[in-house]
């Protein structure tokens, strides 16, 4: 090429080619991680380089394994549910809901609708809040702070609406076997018909200030692409699945609480990159919402809990007035509730894909054996294949696409 | 063996390697004899009647003192074109814990294996890459099993070698051999 079609900057690059030829090629090992704040701290990827360009990569996992199962197994059925809040931190309530429809099916006992719908609100609202948080977080990732706060106030607003019905923020231990803890405030409707426009606003703000924008879409599209074969051979689900067209939810292929009596779509992507996994999860979002807002709609009254005493607690009229009553209690709280030996595997929709409970009881008040299918353990498997070629950099837009939750995936 | 229930049809499909075919709870379960398991899942995954193309979920479970053989472990299959699942149990003997690998049919297999290998000590044959996965290589015995304490204390491991990055002996001499080069060009 001809030094004069150059601009200045190419020039420099030439001239700089032409100076520095001996320097050396070969490939290099990186270590990314832990401590670095783009993998949460959890994550540690063993790189080979090539320059810039990423060769091989060995992710390592388990910086956050704390032994989820083997605590759940000296822990009483009621009491695993504190401990399903801290697996995907971003949206415990559907930890909560999966784990009990888990071991209801395993007593064999169905839950008021009032209950079905309330557990289908709170499931949406957290994965509302899942997306919107794993967006915010990529986004102030690459660089779009502006949009990321914006995210995360919306965030805010459901946070808030969370803690008005459970009582905490993040370690919400809502649900029980057989119901839920206690039913919607007063104005809860009104809550978060205000909350939803909010988040509307701001998404339509965040549309126009990165969906469009041409440097974000730069740094995502073409980036991390999987293709269905390979990602049906990873056994990816949620976005991941999602976006290389593949349309699997389990709300649609295999209804749990009332999502078959509710009108939702399935967002699709169709490249299987990370700019299609951003938009499916903005895409996601309004259905969410759209589920909240018809199941509000047709909500019945009545009770949010069932009534046999061997498997929820008694009210604490009867548990201070009545000798049945201070008995039931007692033997739930102590002994625990009695589960028939068996073993099911429920699947549940989580923000990040499938969420599977196996358990298996021995019909004592423990679980024998608990085991979770945490979807973003499974995606991170898939990781290697989406970076291999890449950039260095493209290490975070993909790394925050897949929304690794260290709880989840590390257990 | 008797066949209780056999919704898919597997004692005729896979002949001889079904032990027991029955539903529980409404789900499918299939317990698989240890040989020949990776044909018999070739079938389970590529017959088009079957057409289990997810491995959605891999694990296992211990049941020392209360079943014999000890181990089982327990595979969930999703087919996506039928929307049915199936989960298919494989017993395996406290002396010889070793099953064949999955990775051939499924890229799911490899880090599902390895963390039933990190867990339980399953080892999978024919896996690429048997290590931990979420504890670390000096972790002595396998968590989840039933007869490891909960309160079991873990020896102090000391301080590995980090090798390749700038901190080590190749790297150093690597720097030398460019310093050495550059110098006898000026």
């Amino acid at each position: 090429m001809d030094r004069e079609d150059l601009n200045p900057a190419q020039r420099a690059g030439v001239a700089m080619e032409a100076e520095t030829s001996d320097l050396s090629s070969e490939t290099m090992e990186l270590q990314m991680g832990p401590s670095h704040p783009a993998t949460h701290g959890t994550i540690k990827f063993n790189l080979r380089l090539d320059g810039e360009r990423i060769l091989a990569c060995d992710t390592e996992v388990g910086y956050l394994h704390r032994g989820f199962a083997k605590s759940c197994e000296q822990a009483t059925w009621t009491q695993v549910f504190p401990y399903t809040d801290r697996l995907n931190y971003a949206s415990p309530l559907i930890n909560n809901v999966g784990y009990a429809l888990a071991v209801e099916k395993l007593i064999g006992v169905e839950t008021p609708p009032r209950c079905q719908y309330i557990r289908l609100i709170m499931s949406e609202l957290s994965r509302v809040h899942d997306h919107l948080t794993c967006c915010a977080m990529a986004a102030s990732e690459l660089g779009a702070i502006t949009a990321g706060f914006y995210m995360m106030e919306a965030r805010e607003h459901l946070m808030r609406i969370i803690e008005a019905v459970t009582g905490a923020r993040l370690t919400v231990t809502y649900a029980r076997i057989g119901g839920v803890k206690h039913d919607f405030p007063r104005d809860f409707s009104n809550a978060v018909s205000e909350a939803f426009q909010f988040v509307r606003r701001i998404l339509m703000d965040c549309d126009r200030l990165i969906s469009r924008n041409r440097i974000f879409i730069d740094r995502l599209s073409g980036i991390g692409v999987l293709s269905k074969e390979q990602a049906v051979s990873y056994g990816l689900t949620g976005p991941m699945l999602r976006s290389t067209g593949v349309s699997y939810d389990v709300r649609k292929a295999q209804p749990y609480l009332v999502y078959d009596q509710l009108e939702f779509e399935i967002p699709l992507g169709t490249h299987g990159d990370n700019y299609d996994r951003f938009i499916c999860r903005i895409q996601e979002i309004e259905q969410s919402m759209r589920l909240v807002e018809q199941a509000l709609k047709s909500m019945p009254l009545g009770a949010i809990s069932i009534e046999d005493t061997r498997v929820v607690l008694p009210p604490k009229e009867k548990v201070y007035n009545s000798i049945e009553g201070l008995m039931h209690h007692f033997k739930i709280i102590i002994e625990g509730i009695h589960v028939p030996p068996g073993e099911v595997y429920q699947a549940v929709e989580g923000a990040n894909g499938e969420l599977g409970f196996y358990i298996v009881s021995d019909g004592g008040g423990k679980p024998y054996r608990l085991r979770v299918r945490p979807p973003s353990f499974i995606a991170m498997a898939a990781f290697r294949e989406m970076i291999q070629g890449h950039m260095l950099a493209d290490i975070i837009p993909t790394f925050g696409m897949i929304n690794m939750i260290g709880g989840e995936c590390d257990r | 063996m008797p066949t209780l229930d056999d919704p898919f049809n597997l004692d005729a499909r896979l002949q001889g390697k079904v032990l027991e075919a029955r539903s529980f709870l409404g789900e499918p379960v299939v317990i698989l004899s240890p040989a020949g398991l990776l044909e018999s899942f070739r079938s389970l995954k590529e017959d088009p009647e079957l057409d289990f193309n997810f491995l959605m979920d891999l694990t296992v479970v211990d049941y020392l003192g209360k079943k014999s053989p000890r181990f089982e472990v327990v595979y969930h299959l999703y087919s996506h074109g039928h929307n049915h699942r199936l989960r298919v149990k494989v017993p395996l003997s406290e002396e010889s814990p070793e099953v064949t690998s999955l990775t051939p049919l499924w890229n799911a297999a490899d880090w599902l294996e390895r963390e039933a290998w990190d867990m339980f000590g399953i080892r999978f044959i024919g896996h690429p890459d048997l290590r931990r996965i979420l504890l670390y290589e000096e972790f002595q015995g396998h968590p989840l099993r039933k007869d490891y304490p909960v309160n079991q204390c873990q020896p102090r491991v000391p301080e590995r070698d980090v090798k390749g990055t700038f901190v080590d002996e190749a790297s150093k001499t690597k720097l030398l051999q460019l310093q050495q080069k550059w110098t006898a060009k000026t």
